[in-house]
Order: C-alpha cells, then structure tokens, then sequence
C-alpha cells in the first residue's frame, strides 16, 4: 500500500539574520491511510514546521515531501491552495471560524472554493454540521458559541471537503480539560470511522489518545512506534539515555 | 469559485461595516456630485445664453457702415442694392437708428426708454407682432410719418392699455402712436425689451440729422450664415475698396464665443472637482490597507482552506470597486438633487430661469471613473493580501 503522507529526509531552513535557523533536521516518516498519528514535541522542536509542510502551508528547504503520491516540494502557490483544498482539513488551535459569518457560512467556505454548487454546498455543511451535534445551531455566529462549540465548527468545517487527512494543531490548547477530552473522543470517533488524521501537540496526555507517536526533538525524530509503549512519553533526556 | 460568489462576498463585507463604507464613499460622493452639478450649471448656461440670442435672431447679420471720407458712402439706397444683388443668400435688410434724443410722455422724461428707426421689415427681421393698431409701412418711410410703434411696457404704464392714436415727443417732435408691440419678455420693467419706441429710419435721419450706419439683415439659411456673411463682405469690400469703414458681425459668432467661453470655464471647475474623485481614491486604497491588516487573520484561514491569490486579489479589488461604484451612484442621485435645487435657486435669487441639467455623458463618465478609481486604487491593498503567507498570516494577532 502506498503511504498517504511521506517525508524523505525533509529539512527545513529558516534565516534568522546571519544564523541559519535549522528547525526540521532530515526527517523521515510515513503515515498511512486510516492511522491516527500525534506529533509530539516541546516548542522548538521543529512540530509547527512539520505541520505547516503537511498542511501544505510551507514546501521543504530540502528533502521530498509526498502527499497522496504527489510531490507537494515542487508545487507552486496557486497547486498548493487546491491541494490543501483537496485533501486537507484543518483544525487549529483558536478554531480560527470567520466571525462575520454564520456556522454553515463558516463550514461551506472550504467548498466554495472547490467550486461546489451553493444548493450542495449548503446541504453538505449542514450535515457535516449535524454530524459534530450542532445541527440545531447553523444559523449561529462563532461568538455565540463555547469554545468547544466552536472547536467542533471547526471539525465540522474540516470534514466537509471529505479530505484524506485531517489535521488538528494542538486542538485542545485553547479548551477546559472536559471539552478537551470531547474533542478528543470527537477524533477518535473519526478515526474510528476510517478518516487519517495527524494531531500536533506538545502534550503526551493528549497524545497518548492517538495510536501511534512521532517524537520530534531539535528537529529530529526521536521516536516513531505505538502510542502504549513506554519509550512513547519519556523522552530519552528524561530517561537518562 | 465564481465572480458572482466574489461580488456576494464583496456586498456582504460592505454591509457590515455601513459606517466605515459611506466615509470611505464620501470623497467619491461629493467628486462625483460636483462633477454633474458643474456640467449641469454649464449646459444650463449655455442653453441659457442661447436662448437669448435666439431671441435676437442667429439668422441675422449686422452691419455698421462709416463714410469714407466725403467722396464714398454708402447711402440706404445703395445698401438694398447690395441686399438685392446677393439675393441667393440676403433676405431682408432694415437700417437702425438708435436716437438719443429726449423722450417725453406728457410732462415726464423717459430716460431708460430705447428709440429706433427702422425699415417696415424689421418686424418681420425680429419677429414682432403687433397686439393693437398697424406696424410701420413703406409709405411711412417714403413720407417721412412721424408715426411709432410702442412696446407694451410704455402702453400699460403710460397710456392704461390704450396707446394708439395717442402722442409721444421724441426731440420736442410730437408722434402719433400707431400700434402697439405685443408683450415680448416674460416680465415688463422699465429699459427692458418692451420698453421700446420705433419709429420710420428716414424720420429718425431727419431728426437727428444723421446717417444711416447700421443695418440688420436676415440670412436665406441660417446654415449658410458663413457663406452669406462672406458674400456681404465681398460686396462691400467691392464698393468701398477696402475693408476699413465696415464690419459685419453675426449673432451665432458671437454666440459660438460665449459657448466656448463657457465650455472652457466648466472644464476647469469639472478638472477641479476631479480632483476630489482622486482624493477620494485615495481614501479608499488608504481604508483598503487598513483593511487588510485588519482582516489579515481572516485572509489567512481562507487561504488554507483553499483560496488561491486570485480569490483573495478579486474579493479586496471587488469589495474598493464595490464601494466606490456605490459612492458613484449616490453621488450621481446627490448630484440631481442638488442641480435641482441649484436650479431653484438661480430662478429665485436672479430672476432668471437657468435650468441646471446635467448630461447624461456626465453622469456616464463620473460613474466610470468612480468605479474606474476603485478598480485602481483597490489593486495595490488587493496585492498586498494576496501575496500574504498564510502561515504568517494565521498567527498574526
């Protein structure tokens, strides 16, 4: 089978003034469909420039990134948008809805740039809406929401397009430990249902929900295997290795 | 994603900040309104001005004749020769001869009171018609009659509406007043148009013991005026072998002068009140800026749910474009009320009625160029949204 998501020794450099700043160091890694990864890491440890080259926000400095097959490094902006249009949904951490609009406003856009008709658009994204239990409030603005409300706008708006991975950064950062947990049990649910998703996070409480675990540390995988093993949260700086 | 969704996109952006739109609009308003009232105020000029010398006939010519010394002069006789001879573009010809002598009704002087002699087909030259009595007849220039005809005005103020067989001294010489001119302004006041006496020329020469030195003369065609005042000219050059002791000037030219005076004044101030249009422009490419840092955040989770740079270019160029249009079409309806008004207002502070309509070309072009300016001055916000990085962009706070 041929993984979903694939790094080849993918670098990435950013520069700082005269310092090169190296923030992913060759990481090598592959997700397949249906797996529920987490990346986890302490900040600077080179998550964020994982996730932005998986959301296809950002191309590798160095390195092959392979996204369904397709090689994300040598596309230009405009692939790029329709890619992440495509095949990404994505969950942030400030849910990021736009304010002005209703929920179902919210959830259509990312079909409104696919180019889906206005009639379809709106009977997707009221049952994407309906699907993350918030079928009784389309009409709402963000702001009339809680914030775990509006966190399942946000996966409702990341299901919608059908995309192969769902991408959640730090998704529970903004969230009370209780809603934290439902939008966790929310992931595990889509996981269930056969959707591939990458959660990025600093947390190993958090990322322990996922099945498998990528460590990263400076810019480098420290870790990649199951999620119940022990080596899985302790670092090896911690572990004294 | 099609434009009509951007345009959606654009209109409901707009809405929702009402406040901040109409101030962004109002430079484009008043440039716009000013723009229409400018041409408006200009055509209203022009019509009116043309009016007024339509009033005077623009199919006549007038001539002004000097002897040339004692040897060469152009007697009245001689002119209507010079009528007859260039009959293909001449039609009728009459001396004037304004008198500048005393008038009196009774024992009171008329002062603002114009006297002049003239040929029984100055009636036909301007127009006139005659409410009561006859008007002047070529007998009355053979014999020399001291007879007139009076202008309304003098016939209700001075005689109670019944002038003819009445007297008039012109020069301490007694008139009998033969007819009387139907009402020719739309309002009767002393020195105005129907406060008037004409009287035979040849009487007028006799009195003043004058010459004969002006002439009007009416064209076949008014639209061979040129031609006809060319034709004149060569006919008098002829006789007095130089073009020194005459001149001939038509009302059209002398029309066509003011109008392109006029003309030349409303692109001026239509130049200037532009200049509003491009301050206002600015304005709007200003608030577009301040709109993009604003909504930075927004651009950027619409750019990774999938908007490409075109999506983004289009909503900002359609939204600055949007909301100048729209300042255009208020400034256009603004634009008409107040030539309305203006119109209003003329009427009542000059007394004069000048119509302030504005052209349709006006209203064309300043909405053109409304939304011309928003296309423009929306571009370079639009730019700078566009080439945002979304990754910058979505941790922007």
């Amino acid at each position: 089978m041929k993984p979903l998501i694939e790094f080849q020794k993918v670098c990435k450099y950013y520069q700082m003034g005269d310092t090169t700043v190296v923030a992913a160091n060759h990481i090598s890694f592959q997700v397949f469909k249906g797996e529920f990864v987490a990346i986890v890491g302490q900040s600077g440890s080179g998550k964020s420039t994982c996730m932005n080259i998986i959301g296809c926000l950002d191309v590798p400095s160095e390195g092959t990134y392979l996204l369904d097959g397709r090689d994300v490094g040598q596309m230009n902006k405009n692939e790029l948008a329709e890619i992440r249009n495509e095949l990404l949904g994505f969950i942030f951490q400030q849910y990021n809805l736009l304010p002005k609009l209703t929920l179902t406003e919210n959830v259509e856009v990312p079909l409104m740039y696919a180019g889906v008709s206005r009639g379809e658009r709106h009977e997707r994204a009221i049952k994407s809406l309906e699907r993350v239990g918030l079928g009784n409030k389309v009409r709402h603005k963000p702001q009339e929401l809680s914030g775990g409300q509006q966190q399942r706008v946000s996966i409702a708006r990341a299901l919608v397009g059908d995309p192969a991975v769902i991408l959640a950064d730090e998704p529970t950062g903004a969230l009370d430990s209780r809603t934290g947990r439902e939008v966790l049990a929310m992931l595990q649910e889509l996981h269930a249902a056969g959707h591939t998703i990458v959660l990025i996070t600093h947390d190993n409480s958090i990322a322990v929900q996922a099945q498998r675990i990528i460590r990263l540390e400076d810019g480098c995988v420290v870790y990649d295997g199951p999620a119940n093993a022990p080596e899985a949260v302790v670092t090896p700086k911690a572990a004294g290795v | 994603m099609s434009i009509f969704e951007s345009v959606s996109l654009a209109i409901k952006n707009i809405v929702s900040s009402k406040t901040r739109t109409f101030l962004t609009m109002l430079g484009i308003i008043i440039g716009v309104a000013a723009v229409i009232v400018i041409v408006g105020l200009g055509n209203g000029l022009e019509g009116y001005v043309t009016a007024s010398f339509s009033d005077m006939g623009t199919n006549t010519l007038t001539v002004s004749v000097q002897s040339r010394g004692s040897t060469r002069t152009l007697d009245v006789d001689q002119m209507y020769e010079i009528v007859e001879e260039n009959s293909e573009y001449l039609d009728l010809c009459s001396p004037t001869v304004s008198m500048s002598g005393s008038i009196k009704i009774g024992n009171e002087t008329m002062s603002s009171t114009s006297a002049t002699g003239v040929s029984e087909d100055y009636f036909d030259i301007r127009g006139y018609t005659v409410s009561d009595g006859r008007w002047l007849q070529y007998s009355d220039m053979s014999q020399r009659s001291k007879v007139c005809v009076i202008g309304e005005y003098l016939n209700l103020a001075y005689y109670g509406g019944n002038a003819v067989g009445e007297t008039i001294r012109l020069n301490g010489q007694s008139f009998s007043i033969i007819g009387v001119m139907e009402q020719e302004a739309t309002d009767l006041e002393e020195g105005g148009t129907d406060d008037c006496i004409f009287l035979p020329y040849t009487t007028a020469t006799r009195i003043t013991s004058g010459m004969v030195s002006s002439y009007t003369i009416t064209v076949q065609d008014e639209t061979y005026l040129d031609e006809s005042k060319a034709a004149l000219e060569a006919s008098l050059y002829a006789f007095f072998s130089s073009d020194d002791f005459y001149t001939v000037s038509s009302m059209s030219e002398l029309l066509e002068t003011m109008t392109s005076m006029i003309d030349m004044l409303v692109y001026i101030l239509v130049a200037i009140a532009a200049i509003s249009l491009l301050v206002g422009g600015i304005g709007i490419m200003n608030i577009m800026l301040v709109s993009v840092t604003e909504r930075t955040t927004e651009i950027g989770i619409r750019k990774s749910l999938g908007a490409k740079e075109r999506y983004i270019m289009e909503q900002f160029v359609l939204e600055a474009a949007l909301t100048s249009a729209l300042g255009g079409v208020i400034g256009i309806v603004l634009g008409y009320l107040l030539s309305a008004a203006a119109s209003v207002l003329i009427e009542m502070l000059m007394g004069e009625p000048i119509t302030v309509s504005p052209t349709m070309f006006a209203v064309g072009l300043a909405f053109g160029i409304s939304a011309g300016i928003g296309i423009i001055f929306g571009f370079l916000p639009a730019k700078k949204a566009a080439a945002l990085n979304p990754i910058d962009a979505l941790h922007y706070s």
